[in-house]
């Protein structure tokens, strides 16, 4: 079964980011990340327009995995999202 | 400043009020360091795990510690980034319950 495409919105600073690149990393999942604090000027307005789509609250990590969106390090939903539980 | 030395300086005043950092120092020490990075590019210690605006005055509320570590330590025992916790927390007799952004929407500049 092909993975679904992930694609997650982080801080470079946040411990809960980093926890969930380590976590996709150790289940060699491939995905796609942009730290919203390293962008400037209109990149970063636009991202954070981007963000905000997918979660109003804009907190980080945004990730999105198919059409699931998971807010937060949540392990369960992301395995659940990725068809691993 | 290094880690260490705002660890130590932090322990002493949280601790008087009854908060811990986390237990695991790995986990804290990636913060502190991200605190520092915060106050080197920003000016200020802003929460590691929130978008500063780069604004001080509108990020007053999440200079760490924040405004809502207090109610999130109170109800789930833990602050939003998991770096100061009740003695509780890290003695594993509460669930590590994912904390929620408490922070109102309307408070974020962006």
């Amino acid at each position: 079964m092909s993975q679904p495409k992930v694609k997650m919105y982080s801080l470079s600073t946040c411990s809960h980011c980093k926890a969930t690149k380590k976590f996709l990393g150790e289940c060699t999942i491939k995905y796609e990340f942009v730290d919203v604090d390293k962008l400037e000027g209109d990149e970063r307005k636009a991202i954070i327009e981007d963000v905000k789509k997918f979660n109003p609250r804009c907190s980080f990590p945004t990730i999105i995995i198919g059409d699931t969106v998971v807010v937060g390090y949540k392990e369960k939903e992301i395995k659940e999202a990725l068809g691993m539980s | 400043m290094t880690p260490q030395e705002l660890y130590d300086r932090m322990k002493t005043v949280q601790e008087a009020k009854g908060y811990y950092f986390n237990k695991d120092k790995e986990r804290t020490f990636e913060l502190l360091e991200a605190l520092i990075a915060n106050k080197e590019n920003y000016g200020y210690m802003g929460c590691p795990c929130r978008l500063l605006s780069g604004d001080k005055e509108l990020d007053r509320d999440i200079f760490c510690p924040c405004v809502y570590s207090v109610p999130d330590i109170e109800e789930f025992g833990s602050c939003y980034c998991n770096l100061y916790v009740s003695q509780e927390w890290n003695d594993g007799k509460i669930p590590h319950e994912y904390v929620p952004e408490r922070r109102p929407p309307e408070k974020m500049p962006y």
